[in-house]
């Protein structure tokens, strides 16, 4: 196998127009997911238009305790790794049960960092090859809409942070991307401002240019950065009574 | 969202669902008590639409291809341009292709589609092996020439109407190289031009422009263009299809035509002129040939946010002559002039719903503007009456009677549609208008 990726959440939109992107540039794929089957039809369907090796595998991030099993039964092993399985969940129903909140924090934060924590260990072994998160521009700020969402993205940028300058000396390159909006499953029911909106494909492609251009974080769409900045930059007192 | 096709006319509040997964088609059948299919929207009119939308372009996996004998086979979302991308470099290509890229598999088998090799090779349907069809009852059926084979001859042209593609298995035809040898010929006028079509039966792929605007006895002079595959010792060289470009967008949509009558008269003199003083042959590559227009994203824009239409028919080789100067004479009586026009010779066709039959076609693209829908009204009339028809993939306006008698096997398809669709649980704007459908919106 040539540079093998692990794509987690590879069922996911933005993971599925990435899987192309990899693709065709001659990576092989681990394609990992809740549903092995439809995933192994993405696997077939990518070796046959790029002639790679594709396989498509069973990963749940809430299983904790499969994920040392599961990453090591990948031979050989991952020269790169894409995580991007996430929960947006319902904030209404996140304030009513608890059931609810930890599944948000448990798949967009806990899991993450279980199944990252062995990850970085044996990438940093290998001494090459990446991790690259997909976090959100809802970690940069906590808004009412959807705190803990964000709280946990903010947890798992943190913690990719932490990962970087751990492993930069070791050679191997860690990127946070936070998306603004995507035309996604995720989002499909929600009314999306079209300038500020990428399709699947726009924001795979800027994931992919901050792999080969060795990024640290990327927004996409490129705007998302400074619409964060500005953001970020609002005092405290009149954030909490605006309405964004 | 505001939903339309290529043509941008009509335009309707539609609500489009994406469709990934076989599970989720029939989710989407049973949650929805009327729909129809969508492929790239790359038809004129509204035969892909209605209020709910089973969108295809995401499930367009390639499931499997034999290289050695060129099948291929697909989810019904793959568009033609990404098959190509994969068969080119193998030595395969599409046995039938028309003028754009950008349609989908589904899209291409529902509507027939023909090429400029219709005369010799037949419509897309005539090179599916098999197809897997989702019912609206919720059954999936393998259809063949051997299995359902009445089935599978409707959903080829069925406009969507009897079940959703979920995938089929195509033959592909071997190509030695991505070059086509061709061969302009100027004709003076319609009898010219008809000839040529003549004279060129066994040439593979035929196809002529027509200026539109010329009257009294240049009345159809055109551009007659012949093709053929390079073989490989022909080629130029024997590099494989260029790399795919995304194309370059028009920047913006003009917030009025930017198309105008005297730009395009200009605009057809110019053409047809410099074509004549190059007539002969030429070497040009496959997207040059087939896709000339994909090239130019957004092209549609051009015609400004009131759309246009094109009218396509066809006429029984035997009346096609005279039928085509009296509809080019009532074209000029009305004073509305057809951007584009578009002339080909058809073979025979082959599902009841299918648009070919042996004669002569011509698809002209007109703005909208006043009076039009009085002139393809008085159009349809001249048609009808010669036993020709309508292409209903090129269709937003015409009446039940031009279904009805233009497509004689219209009862064998509508038996079909009782038995696999009782509920009519599958209709667009156009099965509606044209009766094929009653139910409400
Ligand atoms: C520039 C240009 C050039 C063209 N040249 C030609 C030509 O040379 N010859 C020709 O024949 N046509 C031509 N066309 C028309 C075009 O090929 C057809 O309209 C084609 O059907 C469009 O495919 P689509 O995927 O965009 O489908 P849509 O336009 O979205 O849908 C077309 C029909 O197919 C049905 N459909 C789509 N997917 C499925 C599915 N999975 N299952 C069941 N039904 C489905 C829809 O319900 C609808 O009735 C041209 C169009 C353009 C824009
Ligand atoms: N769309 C946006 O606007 C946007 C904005 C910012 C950030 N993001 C982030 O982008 C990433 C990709 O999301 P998307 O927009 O492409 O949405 P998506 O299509 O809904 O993808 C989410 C994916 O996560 C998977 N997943 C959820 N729980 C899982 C679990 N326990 N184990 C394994 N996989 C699990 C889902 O798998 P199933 O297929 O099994 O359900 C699904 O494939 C997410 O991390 C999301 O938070 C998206």
């Amino acid at each position: 196998m040539s540079k093998p990726v692990l794509i987690l959440g590879a069922g996911s939109d933005i993971a599925r127009a990435l899987g192309h992107e990899l693709a065709a540039a001659g990576h092989d794929l681990y394609l990992a997911g809740r549903h092995p089957e439809e995933l192994e039809k993405d696997a077939r369907d990518l070796q046959l238009r790029y002639s790679i090796n594709a396989r498509g595998m069973f990963f749940d991030a809430l299983d904790f305790d499969s994920h040392q099993t599961f990453y090591e039964s990948l031979e050989p092993g991952p020269y790169g790794l894409v995580l991007a399985f996430g929960l947006l969940g319902e904030e209404d129903q996140a304030r009513k049960t608890r059931k609810h909140w930890e599944k948000i924090i448990h798949t967009n934060y806990t899991g993450c960092i279980s199944i990252l924590t062995i990850a970085a260990n044996h990438l940093e072994q290998a001494g090459e090859g990446f991790i690259l998160g997909i976090s959100s521009v809802a970690g940069d700020r906590g808004r009412k809409a959807n705190y803990v969402y964000g709280s946990a993205k903010a947890g798992l940028s943190t913690f990719l942070s932490g990962l970087r300058n751990r492993l930069h000396s070791k050679g191997v390159r860690v990127i946070t991307v936070k998306p603004g909006f995507v035309r996604t499953r995720m989002t499909r029911d929600m009314d999306l401002p079209a300038r500020l909106t990428a399709s699947p494909e726009q924001a795979a492609r800027d994931i992919f240019k901050a792999i080969i251009k060795q990024k640290e974080i990327v927004y996409t769409r490129w705007m998302w950065r400074w619409i964060m900045l500005v953001i970020k930059c609002i005092p405290e007192r009149v954030f909490k009574r605006m309405s964004i | 969202m505001l939903l339309s096709n290529w043509n941008n006319y009509p335009r309707i509040e539609a609500k489009l669902e994406d469709l990934r997964t076989e599970g989720q088609a029939l989710q989407m059948l049973e949650m929805n008590r009327y729909c129809i299919p969508r492929g790239l929207g790359r038809s004129y009119g509204d035969c892909s639409m209605n209020r709910f939308v089973i969108s295809t372009p995401k499930f367009c996996r390639f499931i499997s291809m034999d290289s050695n004998r060129g099948i291929l086979e697909c989810e019904a979302g793959a568009s033609l341009e990404h098959i190509l991308r994969v068969i080119i470099p193998r030595g395969w290509f599409l046995p039938v292709t028309p003028g754009t890229s950008h349609v989908t598999l589904g899209g291409a088998i529902a509507s027939d589609v023909h090429g400029k090799n219709h005369h010799l090779h037949g419509a897309f349907g005539s090179h599916v092996l098999d197809l897997r069809l989702l019912t609206p009852r919720g059954d999936i059926l393998n259809c063949s020439r051997d299995k359902d084979h009445d089935i599978f001859e409707a959903v080829c042209g069925g406009m969507g109407l009897l079940g959703l593609i979920l995938s089929a298995r195509i033959r592909l035809v071997p190509l030695e190289s991505v070059f086509i040898r061709q061969k302009t010929l100027p004709a003076k006028d319609l009898d010219e031009l008809m000839g040529f079509f003549q004279e060129y039966q066994a040439g593979t792929y035929s196809v002529a422009w027509m200026d539109c605007l010329q009257k009294g006895k240049k009345l159809g002079r055109g551009l007659f263009m012949l093709g053929e595959h390079c073989r490989a010792g022909e080629a130029p060289h024997a590099e494989l299809l260029p790399p795919a470009t995304g194309g370059a967008r028009l920047p913006f949509t003009p917030p009025c035509r930017a198309l105008t009558n005297p730009g395009i008269k200009a605009f057809n003199s110019l053409y047809y002129t410099l074509n004549s003083r190059r007539k002969g042959r030429s070497v040009t590559d496959l997207k040059s040939f087939f896709y000339p227009l994909d090239g130019l994203r957004d092209w549609n824009q051009l015609y400004g946010p009131q759309g246009f239409l094109q009218y396509q028919f066809v006429l029984p080789r035997c009346s096609s002559g005279a039928g085509l100067q009296k509809i080019l004479q009532h074209i000029h009586s009305f004073g509305l002039h057809p951007y584009l026009a578009v002339l080909k010779l058809l073979g025979p066709g082959q599902g009841p719903l299918s648009f070919p039959m042996p004669g002569y076609t011509l698809a002209l693209d007109f703005p909208i503007r006043a009076g039009l829908f009085s002139l393809l009204n008085t159009l349809d009339r001249v048609v009808l009456n010669l036993g020709g028809r309508i292409y209903l993939a090129k269709d937003a306006r015409m009446q039940k009677d031009m279904l009805w008698q233009g497509y004689p096997r219209i009862k064998e398809f509508l038996n079909l549609k009782k038995r696999l669709d009782p509920e009519n649980k599958l209709s667009s704007l156009q099965s509606r208008r044209l009766g094929i459908c009653q139910n409400p919106y």
